[in-house]
């Protein structure tokens, strides 16, 4: 194209410079099209799972948000000595079997102004506090027994009921048939709620209670404690073997038929699907093994075996990625081998070790299937003592409530999947800064 | 090779009639079916600089690698044959690797510092084969190593900082000074100006033709004009065997292989 030529008689054709330039300038204009519509694709991709995960927590957060407050009635309980105490001998047994229940109701009678002598206007009085109020004016007894006698003003969970008008999930416009509270309970609750005696409070019972028919008094208390003792069991013992395990198939072990092998079913024990795990729990752990059933160390060896893949190919790979002139300059300078790898490998390969790690972790602590296989979905009121005690976790914990019956569960479930959530998201966090605090470069 | 064993540890003389310290008799290497390294002899002598020179993939850096038996890393190579440095058969099962290492340094063709600080890089060695017994003696050998190297002014007042913050070159000093800290007796550079530029090329050449004074220094390299600018003694390597081996002067002026001659005029390579 550097030399303009005239056509001649006999070219009645576009010489063939300009004609390629021509077609380069089509092309140019076809690949360029190309390239735009695949950087929309792109953002369109994008934004379709930003919308999803906008949903998700969208509707996540607006059902479970709720979860966080509780109503709650301030009654001024008189601890009467009669109902208590009647003997004055601090009988504990006494303490522990007096009827709360009634001087609960008496107050909050007192309070609203029902009448307590009408036994029908008391039933429906006692309809408005948890079924639990008991255990927690016992619990102010027996923290300080010298009470005992005086009137004290205690905070005691509303009802159920109670809860959803306060928190707009009732409709007050309903017939009462339907709505399950008369004219009169909606009276006391509205003058309880303008006397300041009925209010919503932040719902510490939801991080500290144990498993509770009545949604008011149920909690996560258990499931964390059981999660917390499952994630140390798989600390002290994936991380580990897993890099054990990853450090000798990297850099010892030789390369045969049999190392292979063993790679390859590593690779595929990390697409097992969970419930396999479980079941090999259940029939090694537990049958073989004689663990106890519903126990945190159950699920936490079988959530072992889940991470243990997991760890060992992210080390594998953060290992690897260490530049081998490092570990040259290392031998060259006479470190045997073992001083190379734990005085240059392993520091260089740790944000990948401990990325691959934490990751492992979360996904072991958002896991649910193979513990419901090994009896992990257990009713457990009290606090796991050990790894050993019976208890739960927090998926499976998500999980009951979600097939729970009863309308208060609803908001539970969201609330324990927004705490799940947010674990999740503070690990990932901690991966994150973790990486970048010891990411060097080379 | 006329061997004279010369006592005057200064002698700098340029003429190689010095004694013998690196010994390769019939040295063969395979990796796996490849056979990359044919039958070479060569006696490599004590203070003063042998260059290896050849077109690439001819061998020259596997024989170098075969020295302080770097090649032990690479699963698939053997070697067969005998090294011998200072009377020591380095392929000898009994001797120790690490041992070796420590004797024979070797500075790498990209510098590669650990991501460390100046000091840990050079105080490594000393450190992990416990030459050192106090802060004060490494302190010492960091400097004098810093020192030899052409070092030490320029970092004296940053020690304490990361390796991989120096340039190229000073980067390249800082493998050596790491490399003639643990105070080995041959030092294998491996194309170690490959990637400098010409100054910092210039400063690593001074370095060599100083640090030939005390230690046995065998160079790869891919320029010619740097093995007649810094060695006394080449080697030519070609397709995995030695073709010629002598005095640099004679190599460069009076060939008698004719592949050295046309590698040397520049016909291949």
């Amino acid at each position: 194209m550097a030399v303009e030529t005239v056509p001649g008689p006999m070219s009645g054709h576009l010489d063939p410079g300009a004609a390629s330039s021509a077609q380069i300038k089509k092309s140019i204009g076809r690949r360029y099209a190309a390239e735009r519509r695949f950087r929309m694709y792109g953002v369109l991709a994008i934004l379709f799972g930003l919308a999803f995960l906008a949903v998700l927590f969208g509707s996540i957060v607006s059902k479970g948000y709720t979860a966080f407050v509780q109503s709650s009635f301030l009654l001024k309980v008189n601890l009467d000595r009669a109902v208590i105490d009647p003997s004055g001998q601090r009988d504990h047994n006494a303490i522990m079997t007096a009827d709360y229940t009634k001087l609960a109701r008496k107050a909050l009678a007192a309070q609203v102004g029902a009448d307590p002598a009408n036994r029908p206007q008391m039933r429906d009085v006692g309809q408005l506090l948890s079924r639990d109020v008991d255990v927690e004016i016992r619990k102010v007894v027996l923290a300080d027994p010298s009470l005992i006698g005086k009137t004290v003003p205690v905070w005691v969970l509303a009802s159920g009921r109670v809860d959803m008008l306060l928190k707009d999930q009732l409709d007050r416009n309903l017939p009462p048939e339907t709505r399950k509270i008369s004219n009169q309970q909606l009276a006391w609750i509205d003058k309880a709620h303008a006397d300041g005696d009925l209010a919503l409070r932040f719902n510490w019972g939801l991080f500290t209670n144990g498993a509770s028919s009545n949604p008011e008094t149920a909690g996560v208390g258990v499931a964390l404690i059981g999660s917390a003792f499952m994630m140390m069991t798989v600390l002290l013992l994936a991380v580990p073997l897993g890099v054990a395990a990853a450090v000798y198939l990297q850099e010892f072990a030789p390369k045969n038929f049999w190392t292979d092998l063993i790679e390859v079913n590593i690779n595929n024990l990390a697409a097992v699907p969970s419930i396999v795990f479980g079941l090999l729990g259940l029939a090694i752990f537990i049958n073989f093994a004689g663990l106890p059933r519903s126990a945190s160390i159950v699920g936490g060896l079988v959530l072992t075996l889940m991470t243990l893949p997991t760890i060992i190919i992210a080390t594998r790979a953060a290992i690897g990625a260490v530049p081998p002139s490092i570990r040259e300059a290392a031998l060259g300078v006479g470190a045997s081998k073992m001083q190379t790898i734990s005085h240059h490998v392993l520091p260089l390969a740790l944000p990948g070790i401990l990325t691959g790690t934490i990751i492992g972790l979360a996904k072991a602590l958002g896991e649910t299937a193979p513990l419901l296989m090994i009896g992990m979905v257990a009713f457990v009121v009290e606090y796991p003592t050990s790894p050993l005690s019976p208890s739960t976790a927090l998926p499976v914990q998500i999980y009951m409530w979600a097939t729970s019956a009863e309308r208060g569960f609803v908001e539970r479930t969201s609330g324990a999947a927004l705490i799940l959530l947010a674990l999740l998201i503070c690990m990932n966090l901690i991966a994150v800064i973790l990486r970048r605090k010891y990411e060097r470069r080379w | 090779m006329l061997k004279m064993p010369t006592l005057d540890i200064h002698d700098t003389s340029t003429d190689a009639r010095t004694e013998t310290k690196v010994a390769a008799t019939d040295v063969n290497v395979y990796y796996g079916e490849k056979h990359a390294l044919q039958s070479v002899s060569v006696n490599i002598p004590d203070r003063a600089v042998m260059a290896f020179i050849g077109p690439s993939g001819c061998g020259k850096s596997t024989f170098l690698r075969c020295i302080n038996r770097m090649n032990d890393t690479i699963p698939i190579a053997r070697v067969t044959g005998k090294i011998i440095i200072d009377n020591q058969d380095i392929y000898d099962p009994s001797l120790d690797v690490v041992q070796l290492r420590a004797r024979v340094g070797m500075v790498f063709q990209k510098p590669n510092p650990f991501p460390k600080s100046i000091y840990e890089n050079v105080a490594y060695g000393p450190r992990i084969h416990g030459l050192c017994h106090s802060k004060t003696d490494l302190d010492e050998v960091v400097q004098s190593s810093l020192e030899k190297a052409g070092l030490w002014n320029e970092v004296k007042d940053r020690v304490n900082e990361p390796g991989t913050g120096l340039s190229g070159g000073q980067q390249q000093r800082l493998c050596i000074a790491r490399a003639i800290a643990v105070n080995p007796e041959v030092i294998l550079m491996d194309e170690p100006c490959s990637a400098l530029d010409p100054i910092a090329t210039a400063r690593i050449e001074e370095l060599i033709d100083e640090l030939r004074k005390n230690f046995c220094i065998i160079i790869v390299t891919h320029s010619m004009q740097q093995a007649a600018r810094v060695s006394q003694r080449t080697a030519f390597f070609h397709l995995g065997t030695l073709v010629e081996e002598g005095p640099t002067t004679e190599i460069f002026t009076n060939p008698k292989d004719k592949r050295t001659q046309d590698y040397i005029t520049g016909r291949f390579g």
